[in-house]
């Protein structure tokens, strides 16, 4: 410590303001020339709390301060290192991982298998842009920021700054400077050195020794702000924790609310002024012809309100009407109930373990083969399709009517194969199936 | 210290004196007060006054557009099937490639030891930022419910889905705001120091405390400088291959499509070089005026513009070279649809587009083969704006061209532009200049601590007199 700081002794809260205490000492040069001298010397001289400060980079001089090289490659290395991991991570997560090994995270974190046009997960060579651009982000953000920590920027405040010879130093003058907490710092040696180093003026530099602490209202305004900045937050945290029977705020509509006619309003567009439309004379709605109840036995499969048990007049079973059924039964019946009616199609497939937790509500698919099944009267099985039965939907609105008496008429042919006495088959069929039989060598 | 000429002509490299790269009777203080009396004047020049007032009525004009088209939507555009991308894609393209140049400056040729750039490469990485702030603005608009735009990033939301990390538009999204990020850093960086000159010399308060705030309490340490050279080799070093990849993924948005032109390899390679033609082509435009509305001739000197003229040469053959070969690969494919859509384009409907891109980017230049328009202001500013126009034009007929007649003629149809997106294109340039200007007005123009370092007594002096001093900074 100098012998020079104002006098430690006087307590602090009697020192006026206006007292100042020596903080370093500086010496100015107005060219260059000199200072690779001058920094050897003060490295020879032992000083380690000095700079030397210019306008502009000179090459060399760091080396004659002794300034060891940086670390900032390594950290930028190391930073660039992980962006690339974490551009491999994100693109890994996001678009080739399968959501069901990790449903103990959150569903917005899950990743999942991203299929697109039937390519691979994981196709490295499309994910290299990414992976580049993030090593590059990251590495040039490690740059400058480790580059300002090292340096100890921001500091805003310095003696040095009270110098205001010290100003010129971002225009065109050079400067040593040393500081007074420098352990070896001594006023009148250290000034007689400064002084030899080919200098023009050596100066002194004074703060005060009570600092300026930041002003009140300064203070006042910035706490008032904080609070008021979380003001939003709190509002967003209170909504998502409580209930409201009011419809959310409807910034972007999105076309979720469109102009449109209700029934009983009135619509200019019409001489009646009735949005809602009365029936044209001679047409049935849709729904209606069933209600009409005029073929009740092949539209709803009754004979006297009982189930049919017998196709209805109008239709033949020939070989092209069974053939209808097998590839209307393709496309309708057998994803669940599978091709040979089994039960065990494509949809139940996907749930092998007979239920998932959370999918209390999965029912199997009955087999067509069952005896309850087999014992339906044909009338039943058409209903099973019209209008659905328990948890399987109706199919009425997707397949028509003599497409349905099609497809019981094929159910009964599938119920009876699998139940075929080998006498039954015919002569060419049964050529058939033993020369595939003994294909396989089994059976 | 011997007096340089501004007359002098320092556009050849005479083996017997080094070329200065700062004319006329400059010291490092001279300098210092000749870059900052721009921004200190108390009043700017008339022109300065004029550019503005324009330049923000187009900015709010710009607004408003986008106002009126996010209220309404992207029907006021001219974008339909099957051109859905007009006008908004092609201005995309454009201002990125604009932007290439500032880095191509800032970072390639620090590389390279090209010290000319110090005078120059200032304003052109300003330019760079501003001109990828107007990019980035299309697609955000392009993308109809604009306020939905967040979902091209990777953000957990509600509807837990991801965004799809092999489409070439998300590459983009990384690429540009790496870009825009990495600019702004090596820009500001580079400014710290001379924003520190600025708050050393701040005759008001106010000026003292926000110049004061940005320049981070920079005092010029030795210590300082060291590390804050690495930190800008590492930059210069990450930036370049970084601008080569920005324009090649932009590229990619077309190449990786099935269209006839569209889908080729030449695509990256080709928008990179179009990218820094067309920039460099943006900075001669701006530096002309501004050298003369400024009083920056002894900074930027004859010697940088001649430079710069011979990039766009360079570069300007590439393109034409480029577009030959296209042609060429169009017929050697023997692709038919491939060989319709470089005829269709070169003698169909749009071939007035074609022409204009044609003559403006791969003949035009061509006249900077004599050093007399390589050194005439008025002949190399006119030849950047045609070359600017060239460049949009380029854009227009690769977007226009190949979506408006794919492989299925019944599904072919014209592109006809509304006055919203010619208005929105002319409001970019508003937004582009408005920034500019007032970058002009209170940030130092020149690279001041840069320009000390390789100023010509600074070169003689340099304490190792190798002649390399003070690459960085
Ligand atoms: C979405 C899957 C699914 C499809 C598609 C489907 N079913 Fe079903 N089906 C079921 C399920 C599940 C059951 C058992 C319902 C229950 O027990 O709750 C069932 C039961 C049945 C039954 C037995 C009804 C009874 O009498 O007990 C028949 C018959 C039947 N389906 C026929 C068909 C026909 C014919 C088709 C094609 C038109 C078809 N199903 C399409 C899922 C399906």
């Amino acid at each position: 410590m100098s012998q020079t700081v104002a006098a430690p002794s006087a307590p602090a809260r009697t020192r006026s303001d206006s007292e100042t205490r020596l903080a370093g000492m500086l010496v100015s040069f107005e060219e260059p020339g000199p200072l690779m001298g001058a920094a050897a010397r003060m490295k020879e001289a032992g000083y380690t709390r000095w700079d030397v400060h210019t306008p502009y980079p000179i090459h060399g001089l760091d080396t004659a301060m002794g300034v060891r090289p940086t670390i900032l490659p390594w950290i930028v290395f190391v930073a660039g290192l992980t962006g690339a991991l974490s551009g491999i991570f994100l693109q890994y997560w996001t678009n080739a991982t399968d959501a069901r090994n990790f449903t103990f995270l959150p569903t917005n974190l899950q990743g999942y298998d991203y299929l697109i046009s039937g390519k691979p997960f994981y196709s490295f060579p499309a994910n290299i842009p990414v992976i580049f651009e993030l090593t590059v982000l990251f590495s040039a953000l490690a740059a400058v920021f480790g580059m300002l920590a090292l340096n100890g920027l921001p500091t805003f405040h310095r003696s040095l700054f009270r110098s205001r010879a010290f100003q010129r130093v971002t225009d065109d003058h050079f400067f040593v400077s040393v500081d007074a907490s420098d352990p070896i710092f001594d006023e009148s040696t250290t000034g007689g050195l400064l002084a030899e180093l080919g200098g023009s003026d050596v100066m002194r530099v004074e703060e005060p020794v009570v600092q300026p602490g930041m002003p009140r209202w300064l203070m006042a305004a910035g706490v008032i702000f904080a609070c008021v900045t979380l003001i939003p937050l709190v509002v967003i945290a209170k909504a998502r924790v409580s209930k409201s029977t009011e419809p959310r705020i409807h910034i972007w509509q999105d076309m979720d609310n469109q102009p449109r006619y209700k029934g009983q309003m009135q619509n200019a567009a019409f001489a009646d002024e009735r949005a809602m439309r009365p029936t044209v004379v001679g047409t049935v709605a849709r729904g209606d012809l069933d209600a009409l109840g005029t073929d009740r036995h092949r539209l709803e499969g009754l004979v006297d309100d009982q189930w049919a048990t017998v196709f209805p007049e109008s239709l033949r079973v020939t070989s092209a009407f069974m053939e209808r059924g097998r590839r209307q039964f393709g496309i309708f019946c057998a994803p669940c109930h599978g091709l040979d009616g089994r039960g065990n199609g494509a949809v139940p497939a996907r749930n092998p373990d007979g239920g998932r937790e959370g999918w209390a509500g999965w029912v199997q698919p009955t087999s067509l083969h069952d005896q309850s099944v087999r014992d339906r009267a044909v009338g039943h099985l058409f209903n099973s399709i019209t209008n659905g039965i328990r948890t399987m939907p109706p199919y009425r609105d997707q397949i028509e009517p003599d497409d349905r008496w099609a497809i019981v008429a094929y159910i009964r042919a599938l119920q009876k194969a699998s139940q075929a006495d080998w006498n039954e088959v015919p002569a060419a069929a049964r050529q058939e199936l033993e020369r595939r039989s003994g294909k396989r060598g089994n059976d | 210290m011997a007096t340089i000429p501004l007359e002098i002509d320092n556009t050849q490299d005479d083996p017997r004196h080094r070329a200065p790269l700062v004319t006329g009777d400059h010291d490092l203080g001279t300098l210092t007060e000749t870059v900052s009396r721009v921004a200190e004047a108390p009043r700017a020049p008339l022109a300065w006054y004029v550019a503005f007032t324009i330049s923000a009525g187009l900015t709010i004009m710009l607004g408003g557009l986008i106002g009126y088209l996010i209220m309404t939507g992207v029907g006021v555009w001219g974008v339909n099937n099957p051109v859905a991308w007009g006008f908004a894609i092609i201005n995309f393209v454009f201002w990125v490639g604009i932007g290439h140049a500032g880095t191509l400056i800032s970072a390639i040729l620090f590389l390279f030891r090209q010290h000319w750039r110090t005078g120059i490469n200032r304003f052109a990485e300003a330019m760079t930022i501003f001109a990828v702030i107007c990019a980035g603005m299309f697609p955000g608009i392009h993308v109809g419910r604009a306020w939905l735009a967040y979902w091209m990033f990777p953000l957990p939301n509600q509807m837990a889905m991801w965004p799809q990390f092999r489409s070439p538009l998300l590459w983009d999204v990384f690429a540009v705001g790496t870009y825009f990020t990495v600019s702004l850093l090596f820009w500001y960086v580079g400014l710290i120091p001379d924003l520190a000159t600025f708050r050393d010399r701040a005759k008001t308060r106010v000026k003292q405390i926000v110049y004061g705030i940005f320049a981070l309490g920079w005092n010029g340490s030795m210590r300082h400088w060291h590390r804050y050279e690495r930190a800008y080799l590492i930059l210069a070093a990450l930036a370049t291959p970084l601008v080569l990849s920005v324009h090649s993924v932009v590229s990619f948005d077309f190449a990786v499509a099935q269209l006839p032109g569209w889908h080729t390899t030449i695509f990256p390679p080709y928008f990179v070089a179009g990218a820094i033609f067309s920039g460099f082509g943006m900075v001669v435009t701006l530096a002309v005026p501004a050298r003369e509305l400024f009083g920056l001739k002894h900074i930027i000197t004859m010697r940088h513009l001649d430079n710069m003229n011979k990039i766009i040469l360079a570069t300007g053959s590439i393109v034409g070279y480029a577009y030959s070969i296209e042609f060429f690969i169009a017929w050697y494919g023997a692709i038919p649809e491939e060989r319709f859509a470089f005829i269709s384009r070169a003698f169909g409907p749009y071939a007035w587009a074609y022409w204009i891109m044609f003559s403006c980017n791969a003949f035009v230049p061509q006249l900077f083969w004599f050093r007399k328009i390589r050194t005439s202001i008025p002949a190399m500013f006119i030849i950047s704006l045609l070359v600017n126009v060239g460049m949009w034009f380029e854009r227009y007929v690769i977007v226009v061209t190949s979506l408006s007649s794919d492989f299925l003629p019944s599904s072919w149809g014209p592109y006809v532009p509304t006055w919203v997106d010619a208005a929105m294109l002319v409001g970019s340039f508003g937004l582009f200049f408005t920034f500019f200007l007032l970058f002009c007005r209170y940030l130092p123009m020149v690279a001041m601590a840069e320009v000390k370092a390789v100023m010509p007594h600074t070169l003689k002096r340099s304490a190792h007199g190798d002649g390399h001093a003070g690459g960085a900074a």
